[in-house]
């Protein structure tokens, strides 16, 4: 290898080059996939490995990229936020992958942001978030709060007439942020305060009786109410059997969640839940034939066809497909360059339209509200007329409202005040 | 309002017609005519099925009721071809049709060939109180208390003569009551006198609960005078009767959670408060009695759908087994090389925790995976203004059945005399012929076992997923130390207490700040009692 590369350089490379080079000098392309297959998060990061692994087949299928085959490094970071750091490192320097594909909770892409930046890489990031951050070497392929929370919420004001809101979530700063968001965006559609109560749980809450008797309590004020939860993972099956226990209706009180998809209503019997709604960007019901062709690859792939698909599994596909048009454009698979070609990179997604790639490094997405199905499944009962672009910084916290963010030059930067007219200006 | 009265006779008639028990001619062609309006939801968004739900119920017949239903349960659907409406069924991989108006079979379908007709929350809303219109002079007394139920939540106001009618002629006096208090939500909704308004919120206010108080806080906000004023009691007078129900209900609550940690907690009283080995291994001797409940179920899924409700009771022995014998191999294979090393026997079971954990997650997939609720243990009832849900009640009588079962094992049997033999005195009873490394493995065993008792309870209101004991260890071991190690007595007290404690907290404090103080109260405590609630006194213990 390391001649090789001296031969390279002599041959009268250019330095920037050197290392597309090195990378040109293997005979596969490699993509990392950092998700975890132990510990807590295993349960909903496995299924994303597994996609991963069925995407870079099928391009293998096609013919690989750039003439050469796709090759995946798996690593397990075992639901340990440091580790996570380590393994992107791993990744990156010892086996030299052109981009990653990973991460779910926040604390997890937190914990890697610097080795991207450090290392100079690419990682695309396909779940749900708060918003509040853009960075030059991650693309976000989830959805921003504008993406999913507050179209959520429109929707039950205007369908549904809800006056009251509950804002109920897992301790931690997805919910944390979210809700700071939602309620500043209620307060500003003129919701009273004493009509939103804000609720958190610890991470795995399993005792939910008391908190859906507050609810119910809370709901009895003589205004139409609504949850809006943010409660996370495993805490949702027992909450959700709580409410059908306890014999809330979705025509009564609606609950609208953000991190319930169809992998998390696999575990549950979902009769009593009929009628609850849940926001995303893309449900395994959605009737297009790109979809119905994915679900078909998914079946054959795991060998089981009762395993569904979900959300964040179509950010990975959106994500895995603009990286490849990506690197096509740019003739290249170094880092700086794919960067570059990302923005603007357009592919179908499973919904039946296209979204792009936008300066801020996030994506366009519909955003769709379906409601629970008896089968586990969601039915889409209402859905943006267009693409709504995700908004890395929101317009309704103070200190965020003024920052935009641009990758392309000259801007570069991900926190542009345009107040002060400076990179870098407030902004968490 | 005639239109109205007429109507509601119409229903009257009907009804009686339908009591007779045929269906005379005349009424055969009106259901015929009321074909193309059900054959009309065939077409349109949630806009026009509002309105086509609205002429379905304006006809005032009951026969369009079966369609509606089905509607609202999301089984109406369209034949493509011809845009003709069914009731369908799921057979094999399509569709048995059922038509809406005669209820006979109208053959089968494949899945490709019909389409559902979409409803949402607000359609079903809206068919709700349809129903409940069209259904109050049912024959059977249940649907009629449905019916008016449904009719309270609607509060419309052009219900109030279809109710005047059927109050005339009811003769159940519990339907009857819950009838009047349907038409006192609707005259509250109405612009009605201000005389009957009141009459409405006296009604209201015996009624009681929060549906009421919802109301009645809607008619004080928007009213004025005499009626804001006995509203304002009203609403008064309920928020104070709740509140005292809100204190029954908490100590329930905290019963339930109480009975939730004692099942978790139960078995490491034993391993860890009998036998004194730190045992982190617990949580998922729980978590493997869950996932035989899964089996349990899934076996009967597939070849015995007719016991399902009885799932539950043959997971229970094949559970303690199951992880009764993974206990005991537990014992022979690790712990045994380990007594009197507290530090090493906690960290070889920590590991074995994660090696379990990570098996699980191999064999079973890291999904939850769907333990269903067998009747009985699903829904719940009412006790004055206090809701039960028949699991936790349930799970509370079971947890302290499981209790009592452990005490007498221990009192009474030979191998509890034992058990407590070996632990009291280990040298005394091998002297008098015990084999004591065999009830060490069978004690552990019992409380391995016991803790996948604990795990098929679980699964009916905790996610069935490998991570399942992880949530309950700490727990089990602040029950325990908290209690009084090597003390039953003081494990049900402890659990119980610690359950109520949380349950009150968590309504000021919230439910993470609640946990930060129950665990900084356990802290205290034992800072003052080292060996928790209940300490065994005697030479064993200082030993």
């Amino acid at each position: 290898m390391k001649t090789k590369l001296t031969g390279l350089a002599l041959a009268g490379l250019m330095a920037s080059n050197m290392f597309s080079g090195a990378y040109a000098a293997d005979d596969t392309i490699k993509v990392g996939i950092l998700h975890s297959l132990s510990g807590t998060m295993a349960i909903s990061e496995t299924t994303l490995k597994d996609a991963m692994l069925m995407l870079i087949d099928e391009q293998n299928k096609k013919g690989g990229l750039l003439g050469k085959k796709l090759e995946a490094v798996v690593v397990d970071p075992a639901s340990d936020w440091p580790l996570f750091a380590e393994k992107a490192r791993e990744l990156i320097e010892v086996d030299k992958v052109s981009a990653v594909f990973g991460c779910w909770t926040s604390v997890s892409r937190k914990s890697v942001l610097p080795v991207f930046e450090e290392l100079n890489s690419i990682l695309f990031y396909p779940v749900q978030y708060e918003g509040e951050e853009s960075q030059r070497n991650v693309f976000y392929t989830g959805a921003a709060p504008n993406q999913q929370a507050i179209p959520a919420v429109d929707y039950l004001m205007e369908n549904e007439g809800v006056e009251r809101w509950v804002l109920a979530g897992t301790d931690y700063v997805y919910p944390r942020t979210t809700n700071k968001i939602l309620e500043a965006y209620l307060k500003a559609k003129g919701v009273a305060e004493e009509d939103i109560m804000i609720n958190y749980t610890p991470f795995g809450h399993s005792d939910w009786q008391t908190i859906v008797s507050d609810i119910k309590a809370f709901g009895s004020a003589g205004k139409k109410t609504a949850v809006v939860s943010t409660i996370n993972g495993d805490a949702n099956v027992p909450f959700y059997k709580e409410l059908g226990n306890q014999g809330i209706k979705a025509e009564d009180i609606p609950v609208v969640a953000f991190s319930v998809g169809e992998e998390e209503l696999a575990g549950l019997d979902t009769g009593p839940l009929v009628g609850h709604l849940a926001a995303w960007n893309y449900f395994e019901s959605a009737d297009t034939d790109a979809n119905a062709q994915f679900i078909d690859t998914w079946h054959a792939f795991i060998k089981d066809d009762k395993r569904v698909t979900n959300d964040p599994m179509e950010a990975h596909y959106i994500g895995f497909n603009m990286w490849v048009k990506a690197v096509e454009k740019a003739g290249t698979t170094d880092p700086d360059a794919v960067i570059d070609a990302l923005v603007g990179v357009s592919v179908p997604n499973l919904t039946g339209g296209y979204s792009a790639m936008m300066p801020n490094h996030h994506i366009t997405k519909p955003v769709l509200i379906g409601e629970i199905q008896a089968d586990g499944q969601f039915e889409t009962v209402w859905e943006t007329s267009g693409l709504v672009p995700g908004d890395a910084w929101s317009d309704y916290l103070e200190g965020s409202k003024d920052l935009i963010s641009d990758w392309r030059a000259p801007l570069s930067c991900g926190n542009f005040n345009t107040a002060t007219g400076k990179c870098g200006g407030s902004g968490s | 309002m005639s239109l109205l009265r007429s109507l509601a006779l119409v229903i009257g008639l009907l009804v009686v017609a339908l009591g007779a028990g045929s269906v005379p001619a005349a009424a055969q062609n009106d259901t015929e005519s009321l074909r193309p309006l059900i054959n009309a939801l065939a077409d349109g968004k949630y806009k026009e099925t509002e309105k086509q739900i609205g002429d379905l119920a304006a006809t005032g017949n009951p026969v369009v009721a079966p369609a509606l239903e089905a509607l609202s349960d999301g089984d109406l659907y369209f034949r493509k071809s011809d845009k003709q409406v069914f009731i369908t069924s799921k057979s094999g991989e399509g569709y048995a049709l059922t038509d809406p108006l005669t209820l006979e079979s109208a053959g089968e379908a494949g899945k490709r060939e019909v389409s559902k007709i979409k409803v949402n929350n607000s359609l079903r809303r809206v068919i709700r109180s349809a129903l409940g219109s069209l259904t109050l002079m049912a024959a059977d007394p249940k649907v009629r208390k449905e019916a008016a139920e449904a009719v309270f939540k609607a509060k419309d106001p052009d219900a109030i003569e279809g109710l005047d009618t059927a109050i005339a002629k009811e003769t159940n006096d519990e339907v009857r009551l819950v009838m009047e208090q349907a038409r006192a939500a609707a005259v509250l909704n109405s612009d009605r006198s201000d005389g009957e308004k009141l009459e409405a919120v006296e009604v209201l206010s015996s009624m009681g609960n929060r549906d009421a108080l919802s109301l009645l806080i809607g008619v004080r906000d928007s009213s004025t005078g005499d009626l804001q004023a006995a509203a304002a009691t009203a609403v008064k007078r309920i928020e104070k009767t709740l509140a005292l129900w809100d204190n029954a209900q908490n100590i329930w609550y905290g019963l339930s959670l109480g009975s939730v940690l004692l099942l978790a907690a139960i078995g490491l009283a034993i391993t860890f408060g009998v036998m004194g080995v730190i045992n982190m291994a617990h949580g998922e001797m729980v978590m493997i009695g869950a996932y035989v409940t899964f089996m349990v179920q899934e076996v009967i899924r597939n070849s015995a759908p007719g016991l399902f409700d009885y799932s539950l009771l043959i997971a229970l022995p094949l559970a303690f087994l199951v992880s009764g014998a993974i206990g005991v191999g537990i014992e022979r294979g690790i712990i045994r090389w380990l007594y009197g090393r507290p530090l090493e026997t906690l960290l070889a079971t920590w590991g074995l925790s994660l090696i379990l954990q990570q098996a699980v997650r191999s064999l079973f997939g890291p999904t939850n995976r769907e333990v269903g609720n067998p009747d009985w243990m699903s829904g719940a009832f009412e006790i004055g203004q206090m809701t039960v849900t028949y699991n936790r009640m349930w799970i509370i009588f079971f947890a302290l059945a499981v209790f009592a079962g452990l005490m007498l094992v221990l009192k009474k049997t030979p191998f509890g005399l034992y058990t407590r033999a070996v632990t009291q005195n280990r040298r005394m009873a091998a002297s008098m012929g015990i084999r004591t490394p065999w009830i060490d493995a069978l004690t552990f065993g019992l409380g391995s076992g016991i803790a996948g008792i604990a795990g098929v309870a679980l699964s009916q209101i905790d996610n069935v997923s490998p991570n399942l004991g992880q949530g309950y260890i700490i727990d089990s071991f602040m029950v325990v130390v908290f209690g009084g190690v090597g003390n039953l007595w003081g494990t049900l007290v402890g659990a119980m207490t610690l359950g109520v404690v949380n349950k009150f907290l968590e309504p000021y404090a919230g439910a993470v700040l609640g946990k930060i103080f129950v665990l900084v109260f356990i802290i205290l405590f034992i800072q003052k009692r080292p060996r928790g609630l209940f300490a065994l006194k005697g030479r064993a213990v200082e030993a």
